[in-house]
């Protein structure tokens, strides 16, 4: 039996590593669900309180935090969300891919980027490429939580206020569906100006108590949620990515045990033919 | 519509409520504020206590506790920010009376500035879910 042996132990170690994936795959589809679950929960907060601060920006006030005003670009902050872990499909390739289509541009432009990193992927990835990395935090687990993210977005958002960057990128996967992720660039600071369509064109708040107060507490708030959100929302894309690329590899190695099968048994029909041609022969020349 | 006001209360936890409403009574920092439809453009902060909602349209009056946060009127819309919301029928008052008595509890031995000023904030909350439940009662009984 030439080759039989061999064979076999092809087909059982591809089966062992089909039940390694098929457990990643139930593992990653639970968690999903907590991590969409948790993504859903967050998200009106963070798309109401980025109207709200589109229509501060939108207003014509006498007091202008610094968050909300527009300077020339000469240097850009990234905070770059990726996953810890790998064997997540093209999730992070992608992001990546992305990141660096937008770093060409600023290069061009010959804008300066200084980077944050969310996740031990992107640090790996991104520390090669020699660019300036301000801060970075990895093994957030799957339950991001606001402290450790807002202490390495802080660094940022100091930056921003000393003038060194003039603008604040967010890129994180949107959730599309179980199937679709996307990488995505939010402009965090300075906040963007959103419908202002039903409203006047010039006007202003009323203040209770004073302004500079009362908007150094929406800018905290709307800063925390929106990276919150984002981390969130790349737990949920990992999740699902995971489940899905973890699936096509269980699928895969069944193909492939298939088609072992059939060669094993080829291989055993044709040692088998052998042999009874050897008996046989051997009977006749007697 | 110049009759209605357009009302979103989110909280961190989730979307609350999403609606049309004739008039709308919040706890702002300075008191109590009622907002009705073509108020001025305000932004303020809230502490703990109830918001009311009219809908549009009558309708039963719909009450909601939070917990603080933030609040944006815009002529046609009205964004409440809370940090903590719920509606007031799924208020706990048996987990309002035991976050209370913990909260006295940590003020009486208390350690640290900051624990107290904590113990304090939760104390007051409490009791605004605790009189908020008092509230719903008597409308129940009447």
């Amino acid at each position: 039996m030439a080759g039989a042996k061999e064979i076999r132990t092809k087909i059982s170690s591809i089966k062992s590593t089909q039940k390694i994936t098929k457990a990643m795959e139930m593992v990653a589809a639970s968690k999903m669900r907590r991590a969409q679950e948790r993504m859903r929960a967050a998200r009106p907060y963070a798309e109401k309180i980025r109207r709200v601060i589109g229509h501060i920006r939108a207003a014509s006030p006498d007091y202008r935090h610094p968050f909300t005003v527009e300077r020339a670009v000469k240097s850009v902050g990234m905070v770059i969300i990726s996953t810890d872990r790998g064997l997540c499909g093209g999730l992070n390739t992608n992001l990546f891919k992305a990141v660096l289509i937008q770093l060409r541009e600023y290069q061009a432009q010959g804008v300066e980027v200084q980077l944050t990193l969310i996740g031990s992927k992107g640090l790996g990835f991104f520390r090669r490429l020699k660019l300036p990395v301000v801060s970075s935090i990895t093994h957030l687990g799957d339950k991001p939580h606001l402290a450790d993210l807002i202490g390495t977005v802080k660094v940022q958002l100091d930056l921003y206020l000393e003038g060194k960057i003039d603008r604040l990128l967010v890129v994180h996967n949107r959730f599309v569906n179980t199937m679709s992720q996307k990488a995505e660039t939010l402009q965090l600071l300075p906040a963007l100006v959103q419908d202002t369509n039903d409203l006047q064109d010039r006007w202003d708040y009323i203040y209770e108590p004073s302004a500079a107060e009362l908007l150094e507490g929406y800018m905290t708030r709307y800063v925390e949620s929106q990276v919150y959100q984002a981390a969130v929302e790349n737990v949920a894309c990992e999740m699902a990515s995971r489940m899905v690329a973890m699936k096509s590899a269980s699928d895969n190695a069944g193909k492939l045990i298939d088609e072992l099968q059939l060669i094993y048994n080829k291989a055993r029909q044709a040692a088998i033919t052998k042999e009874l041609a050897e008996i046989v022969g051997g009977a006749a020349a007697v | 519509m110049a009759s209605s006001i357009y009302v979103d209360i989110v909280s961190a936890e989730g979307e609350i409520y999403s609606g049309a409403a004739a008039m709308v009574f919040v706890p702002a920092a300075a008191g109590e504020l009622g907002i009705a439809p073509r108020h001025a453009p305000l932004l303020t902060t809230l502490k703990a206590g109830e918001v009311r909602v009219q809908p549009a349209g009558g309708g039963e009056e719909q009450l909601f506790w939070v917990g603080g946060g933030a609040i944006e009127v815009q002529p046609h819309l009205v964004t409440v920010l809370a940090d903590t919301a719920m509606r007031a029928k799924d208020l706990d008052e048996a987990a309002a009376l035991a976050a209370k008595a913990r909260a006295e509890e940590a003020i009486k031995d208390r350690t640290g500035a900051m624990e107290l000023a904590e113990a304090q904030s939760e104390l007051l909350r409490a009791a605004a879910q605790i009189a908020m439940i008092n509230k719903l009662r008597k409308l129940k009984r009447s």
